[in-house]
């Protein structure tokens, strides 16, 4: 097993998930061998581009999608193990919110219900404890719960239909949060609103977060560590300062180019991006980024390469990784 | 300098909604001169992509234009549909964000490619057929001879827009409308987009209008920003001179909300609070009034008009613009 450096017992510990897709008699390579840790309190990014397997990740980590090997350690439980109650119980302590927040809001029950459904779910009897905490929740995530928990989702543009998203994944209490492209549907001006209030969150209840999006700025401004993730496969994984700073993986680099940066005076470098990221159906052989890494030799395509330490906390897959 | 290839004058847009008329855009005047990028930067609904359809002349059928529209020498608001439909795919051509939609799926990529070629180029069906593959080639397809006989469905989301790029460029457009060209693909996808259209921007000496919400974009790319909110243009400036120093309020907190690659993590985001108003709820003063750190009672009581600022070419519409040591710039 890889150590992926985590001081402390992880809360969370994926070990070699392996998750596959059938599509009709071929195989989709979603999510391959991936293992990584996070620490009780840490926020962990996940970042890739789409098709990369990410959203499969969070699911299989959930127990939303079955992997097809391997495990995951929630606070020293096997998830995968788990079945029926045990895991409906488990379930309580970890939850997800979505990318588009006004999809995932039954358009026809009223805000007030829909926050309160995981405590009714949970079993939480008594009507005026549930409204207690619906009000607490949504109070806390900047909505006024006399004036929205009667409305219904229609009425609320896209970031406060996050906001009652998040509302109703902190109502139960839990440990930890999926967030998949929490902010992806979001504009400019109201993301930066949704992340000031996903950090207050954290710190306010205590979270655990895997925060996955495609956006590598977006990642870096919530997340302690980050993962990068291509073609089913993590690349590197390290502390986000360092990683930015000093990307020891191909792709990383590739991805850190080809942002698009505000600044006029940092004029794009054309042709840094080559080529698309080939079909998981039929993903290369040795390192998945090899057919489109500029450093690629015979070697990449024999061996897959493991993640290795090349800094402290910082592990990257690769045989010819950037000094 | 040479005449504007393209005038935005007092243009206007308003669409009848059960909640009373829209006003999706706002009086607004722009000019693009051939060979040049003008980059208009808003969040969604601000009145971006509604101009550029006035600009295409494909609004919706209820909604009402006001204003003038000069393309080369064309005032396309009283052109002949006949016209219209001449001028549009040859001289004035565009990219939508979505190449799914705009793609036909049931005809095969070389049958759409060379039915605009024919249709405005007068040429046979070989000849036809040959531009398409250069035009393929050009726009970095690998294989364009067996791309023709395939569907957009075989194609990945960066192929289809580069086969969107190619049909707008297939007839040596004058200008090329983008709008969002790159929203919808990955960054390292969306960097290969960009690059192709600087590239055939230069080589074709033809001018270009980036739609897009995201500064980054037209940063490195455009030759002059506008910068819309609530259906009009709030400052204007080429491209150096805006970023160098901003004079519209919320031209800056939209930099400011954005997200740094060189920000240690866990730093608060500046974040614009509130949210645009209502779009049929014209507000009488700023529209950018109520989210504004320096709005004070003149900007809740009457709206302010585009000035020029110092530098030539710089205009912003704001009572209390930012001063120099306030800016973020430099």
């Amino acid at each position: 097993m890889m150590q992926l450096a985590v001081h402390d017992e992880p809360l969370l510990d994926v070990d070699n998930l392996v998750v596959e897709y059938g599509l009709g008699n071929r195989t989709v390579h979603a999510v391959s061998g991936v293992s990584f840790q996070v620490a009780r309190g840490e926020t962990l990014g996940l970042v890739g581009e789409s098709g990369c397997g990410k959203s499969t990740l969070g699911r299989a980590v959930l127990q939303l999608r079955r992997a097809k090997s391997g495990r995951v350690l929630f606070d020293g439980e096997d998830l995968t193990a788990m079945e029926g109650e045990a895991l409906r119980r488990m379930r309580r302590r970890v939850q997800l919110i979505f990318q588009d927040p006004i999809a995932s809001l039954n358009p026809r029950r009223r805000i007030g219900d829909i926050v309160a459904e995981p405590l009714i779910i949970a079993g939480v009897k008594d009507a005026t404890e549930r409204k207690r905490r619906v009000h607490e929740v949504l109070g806390a995530v900047g909505l006024d719960p006399d004036i929205v928990a009667g409305r219904l989702p229609h009425e609320f543009s896209g970031g406060q239909c996050q906001r009652i998203c998040i509302a109703r994944s902190l109502v139960l209490n839990p440990e930890f949060i999926v967030c998949d492209e929490p902010v992806s549907a979001l504009d400019v001006s109201i993301r930066a609103q949704i992340l000031n209030l996903l950090e207050e969150m954290k710190a306010r209840f205590g979270l655990t977060l895997l925060f996955i999006a495609h956006d590598l700025a977006v990642v870096k401004a919530v997340s302690d560590r980050v993962a990068v993730m291509y073609l089913g496969r993590l690349c590197e994984v390290g502390p986000s300062e360092q990683l930015f700073a000093k990307p020891a993986h191909p792709y990383t680099d590739l991805l850190l180019q080809a942002i698009p940066v505000p600044d006029p005076d940092v004029r794009p470098v054309e042709g840094v991006a080559i080529g698309e990221p080939p079909s998981p159906i039929a993903p290369p052989s040795g390192c998945r980024f090899r057919t489109r890494c500029p450093r690629a030799d015979q070697r990449c395509s024999a061996e897959i390469p493991e993640l290795r330490e090349v800094a402290p906390g910082q592990f990257a897959a690769c045989h010819h990784p950037l000094a | 300098m040479s005449p504007p290839l393209l005038t935005i004058e007092n243009v206007a847009v308003e669409l009848p909604t059960p909640r009373g008329n829209l006003r999706a855009v706002d009086h607004v005047d722009l000019s693009l001169e051939a060979g040049r990028t003008l980059g208009i930067v808003g969040e969604s609904g601000c009145g971006k992509t509604m101009l550029s359809r006035a600009v295409l002349q494909l609004l919706p059928r209820q909604a009402k234009l006001t204003g003038r529209v000069m393309f080369d020498g064309h005032d396309l608001v009283r052109l002949k549909p006949e016209s219209l439909r001449r001028l549009r795919g040859r001289d004035l051509a565009v990219v939508f964000q979505d190449p799914m939609t705009s793609l036909n799926p049931v005809l095969t990529i070389g049958t759409q490619l060379m039915e605009t070629i024919q249709e405005h180029l007068e040429l046979d069906a070989p000849s036809a057929r040959k531009r398409s593959i250069e035009l393929l080639a050009a726009v970095g397809i690998p294989a364009p001879e067996q791309r023709l006989a395939q569907y957009p469905h075989q194609c990945s989301g960066g192929m289809r827009q580069r086969i969107a790029i190619a049909i707008a460029l297939s007839c040596e457009p004058k200008l090329l409308i983008a709008d969002e060209p790159t929203t919808a693909l990955d960054v390292t996808i969306q960097a290969q987009i960009l690059d192709l259209l600087a590239r055939e921007q230069r080589r074709r000496h033809m001018a270009m209008i980036i739609i897009t919400h995201d500064l980054g974009v037209v940063a490195g790319r455009a030759d002059e920003v506008a910068v819309m909110y609530a259906g009009r243009v709030v400052e204007r400036a080429p491209t150096q001179a805006l970023f160098k120093r901003m004079h519209m309020p919320y031209t800056e907190a939209l930099l400011a909300a954005i997200p740094k690659l060189d920000t240690a993590p866990h730093t608060p985001l500046p974040a614009i609070s509130g949210r645009p108003p209502d779009p049929t709820r014209p507000l009488k003063g700023c529209s950018f009034a109520p989210r504004c750190r320096y709005a004070a009672e003149r900007c809740r009581e009457a709206k302010p008009e585009l000035k020029g600022a110092e530098m030539p070419g710089h205009l912003y519409a704001c009572f209390h613009p930012i001063q120099m040591a306030e800016g973020i710039g430099a």
